[in-house]
């Protein structure tokens, strides 16, 4: 094949790629945003097997088991398990960057093209796509353990952490002084490897250092790092598909990681830097009295939904975890039924991924137009009669607004407290991820319904339905 | 420990300290529960129904207080009509009374008290602290005198509350002004305000005035600069020049309006004297006002507790019992407030009391401890009106001006830099790879606008997306498979494995997210 049908096809998905992403803008052109990238990926994938003059078949044999592979867990994964397959899916990348970084310097006919500036760059690129793949890697594999529960969502601090993180940058730029040297004589293994390890060190230090809370900010922060460890594979080889695509899969990552940041009123160093949650406690502890809690019984607040007219739901992530999204749809139908206004509201950071709750209400079949953002209802609440908080906890925090010492000061939280009565399901009476106490709970129209999100709700559900 | 409930005594009185369903609470927390025969008659609650929980049934009034540990009432302490006895002489030493005693009123009562060595908590004396509020009585039987008294007033009434258009004519919504919205007279404005009248409320306290407009009646304000808020929540007395200004906001009202509710206390003393006589005159004939302060002497002049009185055409209300006349309601919202406080005493949940005075809302309430008598407890320490943000809003301004730096500024530097960082790159790169950076930053920015469009719903399909386009990275392995080198093609065999899997699974996952999203 010509390398201008070539080029011309690697245009042709790049476009669809754009596509894609731009249709994810709503939700109703999403699907065929999909498609697009489905096409776009398959024209770019036939346009360079047709190209390849050996191990054909090998080729074909990876592709179909890593495929069978991938749709066996596209389809066996439970949505409130998203975050940690998109983690997974990440280090995938990383490692597939390091390995074709590393194909790339094996290969033997590397010297023949290239020769001064352009060898320094193209070695330059190489180590660039495994230094990024690499972080990559060992960073999404901590997330997925963290996310998955098999590590301690509690940041791991380091003594002197920032100083470590700045000696293992610098000892990686001298050894891509080195490597460039030893490289343009036919070595440069060793720094090469040395620096791969470094930078998996990097990887699993970065993330064990962030608190469970910053998870969201984490994962979209991994999708930009492999988007940028494919762009810089793509600088490697000239490959200008790989370079769009990296680039803008790199931006997207990017401006989730800094609307998540923004939700949570958080500097992306800050959260980089890791460490959230360690300041709170001094704030927890010295609180004045709080006062006390009322807490009421399931068919107390069914009465209390029944007799409202306007209803808003604010899930969190310990909907997902008691995966009480279906009793919660149950519970929306039935109140629509008796004339009820039902909404939901949807902080940016509630759950462990941006728009993790917005799955998880599609999942159990909640049509998306009651489903609304924060910015869109914050104004609605002194109009609303009920306000059901189910599983979550910094995110509905007053003291956010109202005391500049909480270590959550400043983020914009859902302000339910303004409505008539606020119930807010809880497990007990144990702090969010942040370690703050939550005022919330003790304000005089709050109510507290204590127990598994899932089991209270089906007996509302129960108690609603008779 | 043993509750006793005795039948109340007063004269009229239909209420009963604990309903079935409260005793079986008390039972919970280790209680052992002995009701007087016939004492929840008035309230509609037969001996079988507390029977059926579990509550011993006595007969003999003496033994329900000679048996017990706590004794749990509502009205003060008084003669008992059928024993002949006063109630008072029926305590011994060791036992906890619980129920309403007006202190301040009764002085010599606690002194009695004192002597026999009785613990005595006052229902009425528990504070007015938010922690408290489970346990206010005075705000529960508040809150169901101001229903009544409106259910009494459309009683004397002789019309609708609701105005009305129908075939035999136009009926105008009645009028009705409540003066005092504190519990009571909330409660007085929903009860009003559900039956269709046009409410009208005022009150000294100004910070009541969004609690009044919050239920949809209109405040009354007068032109005149005085806050009414005493410690506690409670209003306080006012200034003379006040108080003539709102004698002739009442003066204008009374010949406006069809029915006054009054509910004006202020505590410690007699009531304030608000609807003068010729005020009544004034009035319609047919009126009705109600008069929640008729205990305490009565808000209007010509009110006589306890009876309907007709002066000047105008019914005038001046029941004290009005909770009493609702007593099924009163007696289950009385005994949960008892519940409440008796389950701060019990922490345990044994069934053993502590009277822990370090506690403040038990201490406010505790009245006679140990032979001594502990009221007035210290002040409380909190207070319901509003803090003064016009103070606060002067003291922030000045921080906010701290930081001059200028807007244009922090683009100005992004762009210098930026800008010299391309050129120092550009003057030593080759032409191949400036042509391919230029794709690079190009791509950036069509990200970086096409992303800002996607929808905060489709935040994790987008990532799912994002992560599988990002596995175009098999393209360079597909590059290398065909090396000759055997190593690089195992390499590279991998690496198209592993991006396969993302590939597949990245879109499959995203298709069946996106397939739910759904209107």
């Amino acid at each position: 094949m010509s390398g201008g049908v070539l080029t011309a096809s690697y245009i042709g998905a790049t476009i669809l790629f754009i596509l894609a992403l731009g249709g994810l803008s709503h939700q109703e052109t999403s699907r065929r945003g999909n498609l697009y990238g489905i096409i776009g990926m398959s024209i770019a994938l036939i346009v360079t097997i047709a190209g390849v003059t050996a191990n054909i078949v090998i080729l074909i044999l990876c592709l179909l088991i890593g495929g069978s592979i991938g749709l066996v867990l596209a389809k066996r994964v439970q949505m409130t398990e998203m975050p940690e397959l998109v983690a997974i899916l990440h280090s995938l990348v990383g490692l597939a960057a390091v390995l074709v970084g590393y194909a790339n310097f094996m290969d033997p006919d590397r010297l023949q093209h290239y020769a001064g500036v352009e060898l320094s760059i193209h070695d330059v690129e190489t180590y660039l796509g495994i230094l990024i793949g690499a972080v990559t890697f060992s960073g999404s594999i901590i997330a997925f353990g963290k996310l998955s529960g098999k590590i301690s969502g509690n940041p791991v601090l380091l003594p002197a952490r920032h100083w470590l993180n700045l000696g293992l940058l610098l000892v990686s730029l001298w050894l891509c002084v080195k490597f460039v040297d030893q490289s343009a004589a036919g070595g440069g293994t060793m720094p090469l490897l040395i620096m791969t390890g470094i930078a998996l060190v990097f990887g699993i230090h970065m993330v064990m250092a962030i608190g469970g809370a910053d998870m969201p900010v984490v994962v979209s922060m991994l999708n930009s790092y492999s988007g940028w460890a494919a762009s810089a594979t793509g600088f490697m080889l000239n490959n200008d598909l790989l370079i769009v695509t990296g680039a803008l899969v790199g931006s997207s990552g990017a401006i989730l990681s800094y609307i998540m940041c923004k939700a949570m009123n958080r500097k992306f160093l800050a959260v980089i830097a890791g460490g959230f949650g360690t300041t709170s406690g001094s704030t927890a502890g010295s609180d004045e009295e709080q006062g006390e809690v009322v807490a009421l019984e399931a068919p107390e607040v069914a009465s209390l939904l029944e007799e409202a007219k306007e209803v808003m739901i604010i899930p969190g992530y310990g909907m997902a975890v008691a995966q009480a999204q279906h009793v919660v749809c149950d519970i929306t139908k039935l109140l629509k039924k008796k004339k009820v206004n039902v909404r939901f509201g949807i902080h940016p950071v509630a759950g462990r991924m941006p728009g993790h709750m917005n799955v998880l209400l599609a999942e159990a079949k909640v049509p998306y137009d009651i489903v609304f953002e924060m910015d869109e209802i914050n104004d609605d609440f002194p109009d609303i009669d009920v306000s059901v908080v189910i599983g979550a906890n910094d995110i509905v925090n007053p003291s956010a607004l109202t005391d500049p010492n909480s270590p959550i000061a400043g983020m914009p939280v859902l302000e339910c407290w303004k409505g008539n009565t606020t119930v807010v399901l809880k497990r007990g009476m144990a702090t969010g991820y942040a370690g703050v106490q939550n005022p919330l709970f003790f304000k005089e129209n709050t109510r507290m319904l204590f127990g598994n999100a899932k089991t209270t709700l089906e007996e509302v559900y129960a108690a609603l339905s008779k | 420990m043993k509750i006793g409930i005795p039948k109340e005594v007063h004269g009229g009185e239909k209420r009963v300290a604990a309903t079935p369903d409260v005793a079986k609470q008390l039972m919970k927390l280790g209680f052992e529960v002995t009701i007087e025969t016939g004492a929840g008659e008035g309230a509609h609650f037969s001996d079988s129904t507390y029977e059926e929980v579990g509550v011993t049934v006595e007969k003999d009034p003496k033994a329900v207080w000679e048996n017990s540990d706590i004794i749990l009432k509502i009205r003060p302490l008084e003669v008992h009509p059928e024993l002949h006895v006063k109630e008072i002489d029926l305590l011994k030493e060791n036992q906890t009374l619980i129920t309403f005693i007006w202190p301040a009123q009764n002085e010599d009562v606690l002194k009695q008290l004192a002597e026999k060595k009785v613990t005595a908590l006052a229902m009425d004396s528990v504070p007015r602290i938010s922690r408290a509020q489970k346990m206010d009585a005075l705000s529960s039987m508040a809150n169901i005198a101001g229903y009544r008294a409106v259910v009494e007033a459309a009683h004397h009434f002789g019309r609708f509350f609701t105005g009305q258009i129908t075939a035999a004519g136009k009926v105008p919504p009645a009028k009705i002004l409540i003066i005092g919205a504190g519990v009571a007279g909330l409660a007085a404005i929903g009860a009003a305000k559900s039956m269709g009248a046009i409410v009208r409320a005022f009150d000294t306290r100004p910070e009541v005035k969004e609690q009044v407009e919050s239920m949809d009646a209109e405040f009354l304000e007068l032109e005149f600069e005085e806050e009414g808020s005493g410690t506690g929540g409670y209003a306080k007395v006012m200034s003379k020049e006040f108080i003539e200004a709102e004698m002739a906001l009442f003066a204008e009202q009374a010949k406006e309006v069809d029915i006054i509710i009054t509910t004006a206390l202020i505590p410690g003393k007699p009531a304030p004297e608000l609807i003068k006589e010729e005020m009544v005159a004034s009035m319609k004939d047919g009126s009705v006002i109600v008069d929640l302060a008729a205990e305490q002497g009565g808000n209007c002049k010509l009110t006589e507790a306890g009876v309907v009185k007709k002066v000047h055409g105008v019914n005038i209300i001046g029941y004290t019992d009005l909770p009493s006349r609702l007593a099924a309601q009163s007696s289950q919202l009385y005994g949960t407030n008892l519940r409440h406080l008796l389950t701060d005493m019990c922490k345990e949940k044994d069934g053993n009391i502590t009277v822990d005075m370090e506690d403040e809302v038990i201490r406010g309430a505790t009245v006679v401890k140990d032979g001594e008598i502990t009221w007035p407890p210290p002040a409380p320490k909190l207070s319901a009106a509003p803090p003064k943000q016009e103070e606060k809003k002067e003291e922030v301004q000045p921080e906010e001006k701290k930081e001059p730096a200028p807007a244009w500024l922090a683009p100005l530097i992004t762009f210098g830099v930026g800008g010299l960082a391309l050129l120092g790159l550009g003057s030593v790169a080759p032409a191949s790879f400036m042509a391919h950076f230029t794709v690079f930053v190009l791509a950036c920015f069509v990200g970086y606008m096409v992303i800002w469009n996607v929808t905060a719903a489709l935040h994790t399909p987008l990532m799912s997306v994002t992560n599988a386009i990002s596995s175009i990275i098999v393209i360079g392995a597909i590059l290398q498979i065909s090396s000759g080198e055997t190593m690089i093609a195992a390499i590279a065999g991998f690496a198209v494995l592993i991006t396969a899997v993302n590939i597949v699974g990245g879109f499959a996952v995203t298709r069946r997210m996106l397939d739910m999203f759904r209107k």
